[in-house]
């Protein structure tokens, strides 16, 4: 018999949370799979936040911290600094990097940490109902912009990538999505390719992964996926903003 | 090596390089300014970790994360920046990490001064930080007192797996006196780390996780039980407290930190006067001293709780005293440190009436 399909060993057994549709599981499965590709999954610390991917630090089968909201990148400079020689990544949603979290995660790339930033952009805040993100497109209906996002009131949607750009201490900065095979195979490499950075030492990593909240956008599963491509892609253009210097597979 | 003369926010940091500090984080803020200074020099010469935080939000979280990898931690701010770390110190109690964490106050609310106080004393025991968790909080009255406790404190951290807040004035941050670093420390049999999210290539076959989140209630009970265990075995070991001239002192004062020298001063002046005063000294502001209230003569006049604030302590001091004797209270606040005239004078005008 031949083993076609398997769960990644950088994954643990406990099942995921996460709800039918939600893109949260596929980038979990990415993130562990690269470490298990690179050799570094037993020296790895996933820095959880808050959000729905919260019980990562139970799926992520390596050492784990659960931070509080807004501050991984905090935390995950506090381990670096004193185990240089380990691999620390953060797993955020949007709401988490980009709003509470924004100061936090501009020093650490400001800093060059040489961490590995696994950012979950799907427009919402999906954990606690459906809120409004930063990063919530123009006209997106969430249950406190309920006539839409309104850019007069709120502002426009935060562009992360675009900004992180010009910090110099990034080192590899892609904004990717996992909303078909194509896709999914580039996030893939750009995962792998940032933690690849990590363990070169290179400094500051990011990848930005568009992602879908199925529950709180009101859709179903599948038109979730054709909404990022039709909506949130033009919005948020996918493409690698940085590297320091591409090095050989 | 030999007595030296030093300043207390230097001392503060020798003191935390002589007890094992691996690392340390902190943002700057008048009058802990120093200790930073101090160890952004020879935290690096000694091949050790200091950074610089972008705010103390951060720094507090560097903190848990350096912690949870089982390295020795340390943090220090002012009031303002302290409250900041609330969030995050509510989160290492609850993940059981150890670390140390210095406050030298300074007068508030607000941005209030940079003037000694002891407006914090509800901050430090109560903790501005959400739930049921305890910091072992110490509250030295010289700079030789805080080497000593600064030295013991990240073995007092490690053992009980419980940050550790060494809370001190801006008085003693700023004065220099002269102190000695080679007093030994007590011994401690410390637990091996086992639990250091260091990787699993340091203990396979086992996934170590830092952590706060227990979403089933009954097992966040128990999470809090057990750690109400915890602060019960740190009141049976860990209390500390002074008594000064307790023997047939008819009034007591209870007064720590820089208040405690001054009061020190008074009593002198009052004994000449012919009036006998003793004091209660907490060493450890949690846990709060309460058996030393059963030392005071039951023929006493009256307690009186002298403190740089406009009454905190007072209510641990009334719970202590749980009816026994009248109590008074005597503050300044905002900066204003008093004369010892003025405390004698609290004493030979005793009011039991606990006006702030
Ligand atoms: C200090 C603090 N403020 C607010 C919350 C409530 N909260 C939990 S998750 C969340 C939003 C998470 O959204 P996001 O980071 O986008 O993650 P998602 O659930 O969408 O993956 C908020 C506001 C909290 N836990 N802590
Ligand atoms: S609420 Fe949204 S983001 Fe959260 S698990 Fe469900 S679909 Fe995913
Ligand atoms: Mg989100």
């Amino acid at each position: 018999m031949r083993v076609k399909y398997e769960k990644s060993k950088g994954l643990t057994d406990t099942p995921l949370t996460y709800c039918p549709g939600c893109t949260h599981g596929i980038i979990h499965k990415l993130v562990a799979e690269s470490l298990v590709e690179l050799d570094i999954l037993d020296k790895a610390i996933a820095i959880a936040s808050v959000g729905c991917s919260v019980f990562s630090y139970q799926f992520f089968n390596c050492d784990a911290q659960q931070a509080p909201h807004g501050r991984a990148c905090a935390e995950a400079t506090g381990i670096k600094r004193v185990l240089p020689d380990n691999i620390v990544f953060t797993y955020q949603g949007d709401g988490d990097l980009a709003s509470i979290g924004i100061a936090e995660t501009i020093h650490a790339a400001n800093r060059g940490e040489n961490i590995t930033v696994i950012f979950v952009n799907n427009a919402i805040y999906g954990m606690t109902g459906g809120q409004m993100a930063p990063t919530s497109l123009i006209g997106q209906k969430t249950t406190t912009s309920q006539d839409g996002r309104d850019q007069a009131h709120h502002g426009n949607p935060i562009k992360i990538s675009e900004m992180f750009a010009t910090i110099d201490g990034v080192a590899y900065l892609e904004r990717v999505s996992v909303h078909d095979p194509k896709h999914y195979i580039k996030a893939k490499k750009a995962i792998k390719k940032a933690f690849r950075y990590q363990k070169e030492k290179r400094g500051f990593t990011m990848v930005e992964l568009i992602s879908t909240c199925p529950v709180n956008w009101g859709v179903k599963p599948v038109d979730a996926m054709k909404w990022v491509a039709s909506d949130m892609i033009p919005v948020f253009p996918l493409g690698v903003f940085k590297d320091k210097g591409a090095t050989n597979e | 090596m030999a007595k030296i003369l030093m300043k207390g926010n230097e001392a503060i940091a020798l003191a935390a390089i002589k007890g094992g500090i691996d690392a340390f984080y902190g943002y700057p803020i008048t009058p802990q300014n120093e200790i930073p200074e101090y160890l952004s020099k020879h935290m690096l010469d000694l091949g050790r970790v200091f950074l610089q935080s972008e705010s103390e939000v951060s720094a507090i979280n560097m903190v848990y994360g350096a912690a949870g990898a089982g390295k020795r931690v340390m943090t220090s701010s002012s009031s303002p920046g302290i409250a900041l770390k609330q969030e995050g110190i509510s989160y290492i109690a609850a993940a059981e990490l150890p670390c140390v964490i210095v406050s030298v106050m300074r007068g508030g609310p607000g941005l209030g001064s940079i003037q000694p106080s002891q407006g914090d004393y509800y901050q430090a025991t109560r903790g501005g930080g959400n739930g049921d968790y305890q910091l072992i909080v110490y509250a030295p009255e010289s700079i030789q007192e805080t080497i000593d406790i600064m030295k013991d404190s990240f073995n007092i951290a490690d053992y009980y797996r419980n940050p550790v807040l060494v809370l001190v004035d801006g008085l003693i941050g700023q004065m220099m006196e002269s102190v000695d670093f080679d007093k030994p420390v007590k011994e401690r049999e410390l637990p091996e780390k086992d639990w250091a999210t260091n990787g699993t290539i340091n203990h396979p076959g086992r996934r170590n996780v830092a952590n706060s989140l227990h979403l089933d209630p009954y097992g966040l009970e128990q999470h809090n039980i057990h750690l109400q265990k915890k602060y019960n075995l740190i009141k049976e070991n860990e209390t500390a407290f002074e008594l000064v001239n307790m023997k047939d002192a008819e009034y007591v004062i209870v007064a720590y930190g820089t208040m405690a020298r001054i009061c020190r001063s008074a009593i002198e002046m009052l004994n000449e006067k012919g009036i006998k005063v003793g004091m209660i000294r907490p060493i450890t502001l949690w846990p709060f001293p309460e058996a030393a209230f059963d030392e005071i003569s039951e023929k006493a006049k009256g307690i009186l709780c002298c403190e740089l604030s406009m009454g905190q302590m007072i209510d641990d001091v009334l719970i202590a005293n749980n009816g026994r004797h009248k109590v008074g209270f005597f503050g300044r606040s905002g900066g204003v440190l008093p004369d010892p005239e003025e405390i004698v004078d609290a004493i030979v005008n005793f009011k039991d009436k606990v006006v702030k």
